[in-house]
C-alpha cells in the first residue's frame, strides 16, 4: 500500500483527465496545496462583502415593497424586486459554475476536495432565496483560505462570519444577565455553541456536557450580526463573569478577544485533534478508517498546533490512505465534476451555461442525485456512507445525467473504448471494457463508463 | 466469439435474458401493517380560516371583509368550505374528509416559514438535534421495516422522513427510459457490486411499474383520473404514491406548495386549494379499495393572521386548520375546540389561538392505525408531547 497516481487523482482529487496529469508523488501534492491558490485566481468567486445584492439592500427593497402596496409606487417596487431576483440567480449560477469549473480543471484537485470537505464540516445553509447565493462567498471567505493553514484560523473565520452567525442563530443570543438581556428579558440561543462543540470542534463523545454547551453559549454572547452594522461585538450583550468550558476557565473580560482566545484554545485540544482527524479519514479513505491512520493524523495535529497542511500530509503519508480497497463513493457534485474532467471539458464550456442548461444539466440532476447544491438538510452536512448516495433514485439520477448531459459539454463524445482508460485508468474491469465496446451509441458508452462502480468508487 | 454471442450466449457471463432481473420487476418486501398513512406538507402556511371558514363566529365577518365573499359551501350551521375545495364535497358527504381546526405545531412567535417547517417535520422544537423527521422516528419503533415501507416523493427534500430508518425517495420525473441494450449492459457493469446492483434493480422496478401504469391508463379512456398527470405536478406525485401504497408501501409523504397568500388571496388561494383537492381525489381514485385503510393528513407550518391585511391577503400567523381524508378516518365533521375570534381570544391579539397540537392528531392516528403505544408516541416519535384526549376523527 504505497502511493498510486490513480488513487491520488481520484480518492484525493477531482478525478482523472485526458489533459491534466495525475499527481506523481505525495510531496508534489502537498507542495501544490501549500503553494498559491491558482484556481481561485483563475476563476474568482467574490466574498460576502463584495457580493451584491447585499442583505442590507435586499432588506431595504422588501421594506419598500411592503410600504408601496396599494400606492402608485407599487409597480416600481415590484419591478425592483424582480430585478433583484434576477441578480440573485445570476450570482448563484456564477458561483455554482465557478465551483464546478475549478474542480473540473484543477491542477491541484486536493485543494478542491478539501474545500468541499471543510465547507461541509462547517455547514452553513442559506435561508431562502435571499441568502442562498451567499454560501459560496462564505466558503471563499472563511474556508478556502485556510484549508492548508491553521485550523484555529478557520474556526475563527467561520465563527465571525455573517453567514454562520445567521445560520446558527448567534444573532438571536443575548447574555440573560447582560444589561440588554435584563432590559429585554431575552436570553441565550445555544445553537452555535452546541454545534461548535458537537460538530465542529470536540465531537460527540468528546467529553463535554450540557453545562459546557451553556457556558460556551454564554462565552459567545456579545458577538452578533445584522445587515446594517455587519458583524458586531457589543459588551452590553455579553454575559458577565468568566466561563468554564470543559474544565478551562476563560477571561471574564467582555471583549471579542475572550471569544477568539477561547476558540484558539479549544481548536487545538486533543479531543478536537482526534475528532478532526477521524472525520478527514472517514471522508477520504473509509467509513471505518484504520485506527493507526487516525492516530498518526491526531499526532500531527497536536504536534503542529492544528496545522492542516501537516494533518493532511500525515493522512497522505500513511499506507492505509493508499489501500487498494475503494471504500468511498463519489458524492454527486464530485461525480459530475469528475465526469466532466474525464471528458476534458474546459472552463469556457462551463461558465457560459444559461439558466435553462444550468438547471437541466446541473442543479436538477444534483437534486435528483440527493445533493442539491449547498443545501444539505442540517448543520451536520452531507452523509458519508456510500449507501446514503447509491439509492434507487440517487443512482437513477446519476445514470440519467450520464446518458443525457456529457454531450452538452463537448463537441464530440470520446470513443468509449478509449474513454474507459481515460476515466478509470488501466485497471478497468473486463466487463466494463466489454460493455463500453458493446454500447449502441457513444452517449450510452460514455454513460456506462461514468456509471460503473469502477468510476464511482474512489 | 463475437460480442453479442459473448453477452447473450449465457455461457461466459451466466446472465440469460429471461432470468435477468433488470428486465423483470422484482418483488419487494412487504410492510408490517395493513393501514396506510399519507402526510401532505402544505408549504407556505395555509390560511385555515379561509379554507374552512367559521361563518357562525360573530367576529369572523368583520375580520375578513373581502375574503368572506358569501360563496362558501355550508358544512352544517357554523362552518363554510372555501369554494376552491368544492371538489371534496362528495368526500365530506361520504364521511371521508374532514377538518381539525384551531391547531398548530408548538412553534410560537417566530412566524418564519423555514423554522415553522423545520419544527413541523422534526415534530419538535429541537430542530438541530440531528434526530431526523418524526415519520422516520415512527418507523424506528416498529420492527420489520424495509425501505419500501415508506416513500418520500418529489424533488423537494422531505425532512419529515429523514433519519436512520430506511425509506425510499423517488421523484416521478426521474427519467429512466433506457434502451433495452443499455439495460443489459448496465446489468453487466453493475452486476458484481451489490450496492450498485440492488439500487439499480429497485430503480428499474419503480420506473417499470410507472410505465406499466401509464400504459394501462392510456388504454382506459373512461377513467380520466388515471390519465398520466402533468410531470412534476402534485397529482403526478399522488398517482405515484397511490401505486406504491397499493403494493407494499405504507407511508408516503410529499409537499403541495403555494400557500403564502400575502396579497390578493382571493385570486391565488382557490387555485392552490383546487390543486390540493385534485391531489386528494387522485389518491382516492388511485388507491381503489385501499382508500378505506388510508389516512391522509394535510399539515402546514402555521396559520395566518385572523385579520385580512391591507392588500386583501393575510400574513404569517399561528393557529390554522388540518384537512384530513381517507376511509380510515371519520370525516364529515370539523373537530377541535374552537377558541373564538374575539380580539381577547386571539393569540397575541392577531392570530387564531391554537387549541390543539397537530402532532397529537398524528400521534393518535399512529396509535389507531399502526398500533403504536402512547408511550412510543410521547417518548420517541414526539418526545415530550402530551397526547391529550383522542380527537373525534378516529374510527
Amino acid at each position: 500500500m504505497t502511493f498510486d497516481p490513480i488513487i491520488a487523482a481520484t480518492r484525493f482529487g477531482t478525478g482523472l483527465s485526458p489533459v491534466i496529469e495525475p499527481p506523481w508523488d505525495t510531496e508534489s501534492m502537498l507542495g501544490k496545496l501549500g503553494g498559491p491558490d491558482q484556481a481561485a485566481a483563475l476563476m474568482p468567486i467574490a466574498g460576502f462583502e463584495a457580493t451584491t445584492p447585499t442583505l442590507a439592500f435586499i432588506g431595504a427593497l422588501n421594506k419598500a415593497d411592503r410600504e408601496a402596496r396599494g400606492t402608485d409606487g407599487e409597480a416600481a417596487a415590484k419591478e425592483a424586486i424582480r430585478q433583484k431576483n434576477r441578480e440573485l440567480s445570476d450570482v448563484s449560477r456564477h458561483n455554482t459554475l465557478s465551483t464546478l469549473a475549478r474542480c473540473v480543471t484543477a491542477q491541484d484537485g486536493l485543494r478542491e476536495r478539501l474545500t468541499l470537505f471543510w465547507a461541509d464540516h462547517f455547514t452553513v445553509i442559506g435561508r431562502g432565496f435571499n441568502q442562498r447565493h451567499l454560501v459560496t462567498p462564505y466558503i471563499a471567505d472563511a474556508i478556502r483560505p485556510h484549508v492548508a493553514g491553521r485550523f484555529a484560523d478557520m474556526v475563527k473565520a467561520v465563527v465571525m462570519h455573517p453567514m454562520m452567525l445567521l445560520y446558527l442563530e448567534q444573532t438571536r443570543s443575548l447574555g440573560p444577565s447582560s444589561p440588554q438581556g435584563l432590559k429585554s428579558g431575552r436570553g441565550l440561543n445555544e445553537n452555535l455553541a452546541r454545534e461548535l462543540l458537537e460538530l465542529h470542534l470536540i465531537g460527540v463523545g468528546g467529553g463535554y456536557d450540557q453545562t459546557d454547551v451553556t457556558q460556551m453559549a454564554e462565552l459567545l454572547t456579545g458577538l452578533s450580526y445584522n445587515a446594517v452594522h455587519g458583524v458586531t461585538y457589543r459588551a452590553q450583550q455579553a454575559e458577565p463573569g468568566a466561563e468554564v468550558v470543559m474544565g478551562r476557565r476563560y477571561s471574564a473580560d467582555s471583549a471579542l478577544a475572550t471569544i477568539t482566545s477561547a476558540l484558539e484554545d479549544i481548536a487545538i485540544r486533543p479531543e478536537t485533534a482526534a475528532h478532526i482527524s477521524r472525520k478527514l479519514a472517514v471522508h477520504f479513505v473509509s467509513d471505518t478508517p484504520d485506527p493507526d491512520l487516525i492516530a498518526g493524523m491526531s499526532r500531527a495535529f497536536v504536534d503542529s498546533g492544528g496545522d492542516l497542511l501537516a494533518v493532511t500530509g500525515a493522512m497522505l503519508q500513511h499506507p492505509a490512505a493508499w489501500s487498494p480497497v475503494r471504500a468511498k463513493v463519489r458524492q454527486p457534485f464530485i461525480f459530475i465534476a469528475a465526469g466532466l474532467r474525464a471528458l476534458g471539458v474546459r472552463a469556457d464550456r462551463i461558465m457560459p451555461l444559461g439558466n435553462g442548461q444550468f438547471k437541466r444539466h446541473l442543479t436538477d440532476p444534483l437534486r435528483l442525485m440527493g445533493q442539491p447544491f449547498e443545501q444539505p438538510v442540517g448543520p451536520d452536512g452531507w452523509a458519508e456512507e456510500p449507501a446514503a448516495w447509491i439509492t434507487p433514485q440517487g443512482l437513477a439520477g446519476r445514470i440519467s445525467w450520464a446518458v443525457a448531459s456529457p454531450a452538452e459539454f463537448v463537441d464530440t463524445l470520446p470513443d468509449p473504448r478509449k474513454f474507459v482508460q481515460t476515466a478509470v485508468g488501466p485497471t478497468a474491469p473486463p466487463e466494463l471494457i466489454f460493455a463500453a465496446d458493446a454500447a449502441e451509441s457513444l452517449a450510452d458508452g460514455v454513460a456506462l463508463v461514468l456509471t460503473s462502480p469502477a468510476f464511482q468508487r474512489i | 466469439m463475437d460480442r453479442r454471442g459473448f453477452l447473450f450466449g449465457g455461457a461466459a457471463l451466466g446472465c440469460s435474458l429471461a432470468a435477468s432481473p433488470f428486465m423483470t420487476p422484482v418483488a419487494l418486501a412487504s410492510g408490517p401493517w395493513d393501514n396506510r398513512l399519507v402526510i401532505i406538507v402544505l408549504r407556505g402556511a395555509m390560511d385555515g380560516l379561509d379554507a374552512v371558514r367559521p361563518l357562525g363566529d360573530p367576529d369572523y365577518a368583520a375580520l375578513r371583509p373581502t375574503l368572506n365573499d358569501g360563496k362558501a359551501l355550508a358544512l352544517g350551521d357554523f362552518w363554510g368550505l372555501h369554494p376552491g375545495l368544492s371538489d371534496l364535497m362528495p368526500l365530506w358527504q361520504a364521511g371521508q374528509m374532514g377538518v381539525m381546526h384551531a391547531v398548530s405545531t408548538p412553534y410560537r412567535d417566530g412566524r418564519s416559514h423555514f423554522d415553522g417547517q423545520d419544527i413541523l417535520e422534526a415534530g419538535s422544537l429541537q430542530i438541530n438535534g440531528g434526530a431526523g423527521g418524526w415519520l422516520n422516528r415512527m418507523m424506528s419503533v416498529v420492527p420489520g421495516m424495509t425501505a419500501e415501507t415508506a416513500y418520500a416523493l418529489g424533488q423537494e427534500n422531505m425532512a419529515i422522513l429523514q433519519g436512520p430508518a430506511p425509506h425510499l425517495r423517488w421523484a416521478p420525473e426521474a427519467k429512466f427510459d433506457l434502451s433495452p441494450q443499455m439495460r443489459r449492459l448496465l446489468e453487466l457493469t453493475l452486476h458484481d457490486d451489490a450496492m450498485f446492483r440492488d439500487a439499480a434493480l429497485q430503480a428499474v422496478s419503480i420506473a417499470d411499474s410507472l410505465a406499466t401504469e401509464a400504459m394501462a391508463a392510456e388504454g382506459d379512456d373512461l377513467d380520466m383520473m388515471m390519465a398520466p398527470a402533468k410531470p412534476g405536478s402534485e397529482a403526478n406525485l399522488a398517482q405515484f404514491a397511490a401505486a406504491r401504497l397499493r403494493e407494499d408501501t405504507r407511508i408516503a409523504s410529499f409537499s403541495v406548495n403555494g400557500w403564502d397568500t400575502h396579497q390578493a388571496q382571493a385570486n391565488s388561494l382557490p387555485k392552490t386549494l383546487q390543486r390540493l383537492s385534485q391531489t386528494i381525489l387522485t389518491l382516492r381514485d388511485g388507491l381503489g379499495p385501499v382508500w378505506d385503510k388510508t389516512a391522509v393528513l394535510c399539515m402546514t407550518e402555521f396559520g395566518r393572521t385572523a385579520r385580512e391585511n391591507g392588500t386583501r391577503g393575510t400574513d404569517h400567523g399561528t393557529g390554522g386548520a388540518m384537512i384530513y381524508a381517507g376511509g380510515a378516518l371519520r370525516g364529515g365533521q370539523v373537530v377541535g375546540r374552537w377558541p373564538g375570534l374575539a380580539e381577547a381570544d386571539l393569540f397575541e391579539r392577531r392570530d387564531l389561538m391554537p387549541t390543539g397540537d397537530v402532532r397529537a392528531a398524528a400521534g393518535w392516528v399512529m396509535q389507531n392505525l399502526f398500533g403504536l403505544t402512547a408511550t412510543q408516541v410521547q417518548q420517541i416519535v414526539f418526545p415530550g408531547l402530551d397526547l391529550g384526549n383522542a380527537p373525534g376523527f378516529l374510527l
